[in-house]
């Protein structure tokens, strides 16, 4: 069953990340990252990792996807030109992404003692993680609400029409 | 090989393996700002599947905790990247990576 399901989703994460670099149109880019997003979640749920298969779902699925569709359409974004440079990262970029494939993959393979994968066995429930969250990490996780403030501080201060000192645009 | 097998975890790992290369290779050959931008967030998602799969294999919430924090930090980069790239576009008028190789106007 874990197999079967390993199988299926691994494929739909594989052809859509593949399926990401061959559109030409950046909203069909878009919608297969979305398929790779959920299906890494459920490989997430397969892993036994329950609230970041959710957290996965809502927050790159939902959030951050539906924020690159919109900026796609507010922007009007069409079919990607062809270049002289696009050629020639072509040329660089395929053998080099071999072999960094190759370092990493090797890396994995030499690692020892990598056991199974189980679908009943060691689900991390979620209050054992908010557990070493809310207690061990509690001030890291205050320090991203930071982040997060100055992120929507900062995006909005860049989006925003006019120039530094906040005169419209004549 | 039997369907009632279990998977071994290093599958897991080489599959992150290659969805962050075939992030990777996005980020060199695609010529649109924004597919750049989201080659970049599927190289996330690919290195939070390897915490995922090690957090597994060790028994330890931490790698679990990391790929929390990763998610917020992608959520506030998406955030302000995007920003960014209208304010590119607002000034350059394309989104051609091509066109948008100078700092200055």
């Amino acid at each position: 069953m874990h197999l079967i399901l390993f199988i299926i989703f691994a494929a739909l994460c594989l052809t859509g990340a593949v399926n990401l670099l061959f559109q030409k149109q950046p909203i069909n880019s878009a919608l297969s990252l979305i398929v790779v997003m959920t299906s890494i979640a459920v490989l997430y749920l397969l892993l036994g990792a329950e609230f970041l298969a959710a957290a996965q779902v809502i927050v790159y699925a939902g959030a951050i996807m539906v924020l690159f569709t919109f900026v796609v359409m507010l922007l009007n974004a069409g079919r990607e030109e062809r270049t002289l440079g696009s050629r020639a990262y072509r040329i660089v970029g395929f053998p080099a992404v071999a072999a960094i494939l190759a370092v990493i993959a090797t890396g994995f393979m030499k690692l020892q003692g990598f056991g199974d994968a189980g679908i009943q066995d060691r689900i991390t429930s979620t209050a054992e993680l908010s557990t070493v969250l809310f207690t061990k990490l509690l001030l890291p996780f205050e320090v991203t609400s930071v982040l997060i403030l100055v992120a929507i501080l900062g995006s909005v201060a860049l989006a925003r029409k006019g120039d530094a000192e906040g005169r419209e645009p004549k | 090989m039997h369907l009632s097998q279990e998977v071994p975890l290093v599958w897991y790992l080489i599959l992150s393996a290659v969805l962050f290369c075939l992030g990777a290779l996005g980020f060199l050959i695609k010529r649109n700002l924004i597919t750049v931008f989201m080659s970049i967030e599927l190289m996330l998602n690919a290195v939070n599947l390897s915490f995922v799969t090690f957090a597994h294999q060790w028994h330890d919430v931490k790698g679990q905790i990391f790929v929390f924090f990763v998610m917020v930090v992608a959520a506030a980069e998406a955030a302000v990247g995007l920003a960014i790239i209208i304010a590119v576009f607002r000034a350059r008028a394309t989104l051609a990576v091509d066109r948008i190789d100078l700092m200055k106007l």
